[in-house]
């Protein structure tokens, strides 16, 4: 299963040598990647079938729990099958979609990278690889949904996108965590036989409200729905991929599979139906309103992924199945209409409902691929959708007898809703008379309307064979959500019965209501002006907030001035220095410890304080630069005299380079001029002559702290016995502390490297003036 | 600055100095020195050169760009850092030679690395002061 995942990125790194060939004629064959790989994961349907599950396991950090362990499960196959499956038709059409794009080999970089990333996800079988590849989805979404970078709404939408995903899976991370350290391992499999330990921990609260909130954001439920209509910004084959089995299902994907370990609770069902039922009524409302294709299918795809967090919440039998069902269902004929959509806006250039009509006469196997998969999701009898709905009621109507009613109704008004969503999207552009305009439209490439007329035919196909669907695929779905093995007989014909009443209700009441709500730009103008109480506004007031906050925090702390981060950064340690001291009691010093003054060291402080004054008193850049570097020979001094003859060599190198760089610059300085005034120099002096203070008393401090010797004992010992070698200190730093050198000469290369590249680069731009 | 007593004092003292950086370099092990101020000295030497000849001609002297040693004493480094690898050890054990190498004295990885240290240092700090001296010069 490792390659599976693995073939996608190694493909998607191969593609930066070698992606002029995706500009040739030649470049459909990258799309047999997704086939091979869809080939190869239908021949686990049976075996899964019948109850099996595949592991694969491979040490990578096991320091930290972290390994790359995989499982195949029928929920796991489901979700595998919709990425190739579906990916695989996505791949094909933006071949033909993108056709003399000029950076088709970027596109698909991105969108084979995000395949691995939701090929890895759905078969993680351990927390923390979920969540890298989990954080790997939010970030090749983005590069897709910001595709055309030269549009500023597109650019936006990609931010929005990731800004909401990445921000769920911080939440999502901290809940892993959490769980993890209570349960005591990270491995998936492991933690649902530790069910009870994790629901009766009093954190465990805490650890749902932070999965779900993961869940909730990456699958844009109310109320972090908005960056879904904006990623509409992407490639229509981008938003058929993510919008229909990909990336917003990883949210769906992520509440079934933490079902058995998290669910079964009251916390769990209302606060999941809640959000679902809420999502699954405002998003069906809104997408009456709008007049953009993509927008009609954009809110009703939010809605159907509130119907399928309101049934993984409600969490029983019927309702897991129902939406094991619906997430094919709902696959299927979602990206179909959204290859549909892709279609017309190629061939028309525009995807605004008042103008799109007739299209039939000129895209005829695109309509009858939009009628079916239309039919589809409204769940007309013998179309897939239909059982996906039948399972829905059925699932509210054997709900808790206090709550049932709620539940049907609120199931049914959705589900009317989505009809007329689909007839708009599916049926309206090819109805009525094929305006004047559109006369000279013609067919488009075969790649791009045989995929999306085979996924509307296999909802049509898998509607008449319910059965198969119900013993193969969604059958063992179920079973691995509620961690149990069921059988489960999906039937075209229930007999007459309330269900079947429901349903004719819902798809005659939903084409009345696509056939008196026209959509115009007048009403979508009118729902817009509630803009200001929904959610993205006042995130988007929020943003705006942090921002100004940070630009005033950055102008007060970054200033650009030196001193005043030296000002800072001494005041910050001034004040914890003192408080450390403040709660180490009153200090006492014992004279008779401290050794003897020698006539050498007075001579040298003597110098040195001299050497201070002199630095600090005089007017002329060149005295100061000689005087400080005075200072440092006289610590040179300090050291030699108390045995560290390497800090002593390296500090007076140091210092007389110093020196140099600084004559080197201040050749270039205006002669010295006073800028302080008075109370400037008074406050700078009482900063200064503090920290001094407070690092004398660390010094005596320390003195008086009785003194562990553990550690130089160590390095004493060992240094020969180890490292073969007699002085300690450079033992220690190419030895013992080797690392730290490692990356201490990096820091300098880097740092040689910015000063290199500072001069040169304004050198250079000083010429082109 | 065109002192003939400093250029002619330079012209004996950079290769002593020279010599005195890698025989701190080489002691290092045992007694004060190492890579560390090796590649300090080293780098006074050039300077102090470039103060009596100037940067173009120490440049010149050098032939190469200093900014091409950081990678060279870098690449030394993770090297020896890596080598035990190679013969089973974890990364940065020390691996010694048996025989001690007369003059040199023990050979080993972390002599190499100690190498690198000194190549760093002096790129380092060549190319940072090179680079401001030819620019300000310029201008």
């Amino acid at each position: 299963m490792l390659f599976t995942v693995l073939s996608g990125l190694i493909t998607s790194s191969l593609i930066v040598p070698f992606g002029r060939f995706l500009k040739t004629k030649w470049g459909f064959i990258l799309a047999f990647l997704p086939v091979l790989l869809f080939l190869y994961f239908t021949k686990f349907v049976i075996p899964i079938g019948q109850g099996s599950y595949f592991v694969q396991s491979t040490t990578w950090v096991p320091s930290l729990g972290i390994n790359l362990d995989f499982k195949l499960d029928g929920l796991s196959l489901l979700f595998a099958l919709l990425i190739t499956g579906i990916g695989a038709c996505i791949f094909f059409y933006a071949n033909a979609y993108l056709k003399g794009h000029r950076y088709i080999d970027r596109f698909f970089g991105y969108l084979c990278l995000f395949m691995s990333a939701m090929l890895g996800l759905v078969l993680s079988d351990n927390m923390l690889l979920l969540f890298i590849f989990w954080e790997l989805t939010s970030i090749s979404s983005f590069f897709l949904i910001g595709f055309n970078n030269d549009q500023e709404d597109s650019r936006k939408s990609a931010m929005t996108a990731l800004s909401i995903t990445g921000l769920g899976g911080f939440f999502l991370l901290a809940g892993f965590v959490l769980m993890g350290n209570i349960a005591g391992t990270y491995n998936i499999s492991e933690l649902v036989d530790k069910v009870s330990l994790i629901q009766q921990h009093p954190l465990f609260p805490l650890i749902f409200g932070l999965v779900a909130l993961g869940a909730i954001t990456k699958s844009a439920q109310f109320p972090f729905h908005f960056w879904l209509p904006g990623a509409m910004k992407a490639p229509t084959p981008v938003s058929a991929y993510l919008h229909s089995a990909t990336m917003v299902k990883a949210g769906i994907y992520l509440l079934a599979r933490f079902s058995p370990i998290l669910g079964g609770n009251p916390i769990w069902m209302y606060s999941l139906m809640i959000i679902g039922g809420i999502t699954m009524l405002y998003a069906a409302f809104h997408s009456l309103f709008r007049t953009d294709l993509k927008g009609v299918l954009a809110y009703s795809t939010i809605s159907a992924l509130g119907i399928l967090v309101f049934l993984l919440g409600l969490g029983s039998k019927e309702a897991v199945i129902a939406a094991s069902v619906f997430i094919l269902v709902h696959a299927l004929y979602k990206a179909a209409l959204f290859l549909i959509t892709g279609i017309i806006d190629h061939e028309t250039g525009t995807r605004d409902l008042t103008v799109l009509q007739g299209l039939r006469k000129v895209l005829m196997p695109v309509a009858i691929a939009g009628f079916l998969a239309a039919l589809s999701s409204a769940g007309v009898p013998l179309t897939f959708g239909f059982i996906g709905k039948d399972l829905i009621y059925e699932a509210t109507l054997h709900a808790a007898p206090n709550v049932f009613l709620y539940l049907t109704i609120a199931a049914v008004a959705t589900n009317i809703l989505l009809v007329s969503a689909g007839f708009m999207a599916g049926i309206k552009p090819f109805m009525g008379k094929l305006p004047e305009q559109f006369d000279h439209i013609h067919l488009p490439y075969k790649s791009m309307w045989i995929p999306p007329l085979l996924l509307a035919i296999l909802g049509v196909i898998f509607g008449c064979i319910p059965g198969f669907v119900g013993n193969w695929i969604a059958g063992p779905t179920a079973n691995s959500i509620l961690a149990q093995q069921e059988v489960f007989h999906l039937k075209i014909w229930h007999g007459f019965n309330l269900i079947l009443l429901l349903s004719t209700i819902t798809i005659v009441v939903g084409t009345l209501v696509f056939i008196s709500n026209t959509p115009s730009h007048k009403k979508l103008a009118w729902i817009t002006t509630f803009e200001k109480i929904s959610p993205a506004y006042i995130l988007n007031v929020c943003a705006r907030e942090i921002e100004l906050f940070s630009a005033f925090f950055t102008a007060k702390m970054h200033n650009g001035y030196l001193r005043s981060y030296l000002l800072k950064i001494i005041l910050f340690a001034e004040l914890l220095i003192g408080y450390q001291l403040y709660l180490g009691g009153p200090l006492h010093i014992k004279w008779d410890t401290l050794s003897p003054v020698s006539f050498y060291e007075v001579t040298t402080v003597c110098i040195l304080v001299g050497a201070i004054v002199l630095t600090i008193r005089t007017s002329s850049r060149l005295t100061a630069v000689v005087a400080t570097s005075v200072v440092g020979y006289a610590i040179c001094l300090i050291f030699v005299f108390y045995s560290a003859p390497d800090l002593a060599m390296t500090q007076f190198t140091i210092d007389t380079l110093t020196v140099v760089l600084f004559v080197l610059v201040l050749f270039k300085l205006p002669s010295f001029l006073n800028l302080a005034n008075r109370r400037t120099i008074i406050r700078d002096a009482a900063v200064a002559i503090i920290f001094g203070i407070l690092l004398s008393m660390v010094a005596l401090r320390v003195l008086h702290e009785p003194t562990t010797t553990d550690i130089s004992d160590f390095y004493g010992d060992y240094a020969y016995v180890l490292a073969k070698g007699k002085n300690v200190v450079n033992v220690l730093l190419v030895d013992f502390r080797g690392f730290d050198t490692m990356f201490e000469i990096v820091v300098l290369s880097i740092a040689a490297l910015g000063v290199y590249s500072l001069l040169k680069l304004r050198l250079k731009s000083s010429d082109k003036e | 600055m065109n002192s003939t007593i400093l250029q002619t004092a330079t012209r004996y003292l950079l290769p002593i100095l020279l010599l005195f950086s890698v025989f701190l370099l080489l002691r290092g092990h045992y007694y004060p020195g190492g890579g560390f101020v090796g590649g300090l000295v080293a780098s006074i030497a050039f300077v102090l050169h470039s103060f009596a000849f100037g940067p173009q001609n120490t440049m010149k002297l050098i032939q190469y760009k200093p900014l091409s040693l950081i990678p060279i004493g870098l690449g030394i480094a993770a090297v020896s850092m890596f080598l035990p690898t190679f013969f089973g050890y974890p990364v940065m054990t020390g691996l010694w030679l048996e025989e001690k190498i007369p003059v040199i004295g023990m050979i080993g990885t972390a002599l190499f690395f100690d190498l690198g240290v000194y190549f760093v240092v002096i790129g380092v700090v060549l190319t940072i002061l090179f680079t401001i001296a030819l620019n300000t010069e310029e201008e």
